[in-house]
């Protein structure tokens, strides 16, 4: 699929010359270990991504209590599920209400919890996102298909090298009777940034 | 610093491109560059603040028109090369090698 950032990207033989070169070089000289880069990819590539936020979504719906410590101290709360680590160290989860609606962004480069949501896609680390999340966020929000009320309050989170912001959507109505693990399957990376709502099943 | 990097607020980015069902890495290159990229800070070799100062210096036109993996790409060549545990030379050299034995 061909889209305008790979159009942007200089033809793949170039960058893959040059990551071969210095992945053989780094190795050779003992700076890196095979076995240990493989197992990295395994890591964010199969095993992290936002089914651990929406898992800690899921559990604040459902846990009044929970909610309130997520919410006073997200980086402890988040941990009480294990999804700590590199670039989540430090976390703030700021809440969806039918009158204020948050939105995540990094506008300096690609800040982005990584322990709860995985790695960012493309789009938010691109300069169209960044630029414009914090200028016209009712704007970006209506290209995601996300009309808002006038009167909702929106609420711009630019998350930097010391903290990531993540998003605690608003329940969907008409999930009185799910279970966590079925609500958990309803929340997507998305919401969590704050360009989408949870749907109702 | 205000750099190419501090985009937040411009006009005329265009739309935001977004794809369906978007692989977590596009190329496998990309991922060789992740896992170097985590494998040279976790082995301290440097600071998240000096991988990110890295990318704000870039050349802006070269920074705009690059992708995100190119530009963990071109900071770990630099801080690399700066911190002296590889040369210039030896990545040309190396990159030649692999140039050849692949032709």
């Amino acid at each position: 699929m061909s889209t305008p950032h790979q159009r942007h990207t200089a033809p793949p033989s170039e960058p893959e010359r040059r990551v071969k070169a210095l992945e053989t070089l780094l190795i050779e000289k003992g700076l890196v270990d095979a076995q240990t880069l493989d197992l990295l990819i395994d890591t964010y590539e199969n095993k992290i991504g936002p089914q651990n936020g929406a898992k800690v979504v899921a559990r604040a719906w459902v846990d009044p209590e929970y909610k309130q410590r997520l919410l006073r101290d997200a980086s402890a709360a988040i941990a009480e599920l294990s999804f700590s680590g590199l670039q989540g160290e430090d976390m703030v989860v700021v809440e969806n209400t039918p009158k204020v609606h948050n939105l995540v962004v990094c506008t300096l480069c690609s800040c982005y919890p990584w322990p709860t949501l995985g790695l960012p896609p493309v789009w938010y680390k691109s300069a169209p996102y960044r630029a414009r999340a914090v200028i016209d966020p009712r704007g970006v929000l209506q290209e995601f298909g996300l009309e808002l009320d006038n009167d909702v309050e929106i609420r711009v989170w630019d998350s930097n090298a010391e903290l990531r912001y993540m998003v605690l959507p608003e329940r969907p109505l008409g999930t009185e009777g799910m279970s966590e693990a079925q609500l958990a399957a309803l929340v997507s990376r998305d919401a969590m940034i704050g360009v989408v709502k949870v749907q109702a099943p | 610093m205000n750099g190419i990097h501090d985009v937040g607020g411009m006009h005329g980015m265009g739309p935001i491109v977004r794809e369906d069902n978007e692989p977590v890495f596009h190329h496998d290159w990309e991922r060789r560059v992740f896992a170097l990229m985590i494998s040279t800070f976790a082995g301290g070799q440097y600071s998240v603040d000096e991988v990110r100062h890295a990318i704000e210096r870039m050349d802006p036109a070269h920074y705009l028109a690059s992708s995100y993996y190119e530009h963990w790409l071109h900071a770990m060549e630099t801080l690399l090369v700066e911190k002296g545990l590889l040369s210039q030379t030896e990545l040309e050299a190396k990159r030649s090698q692999l140039a050849q034995e692949h032709s």
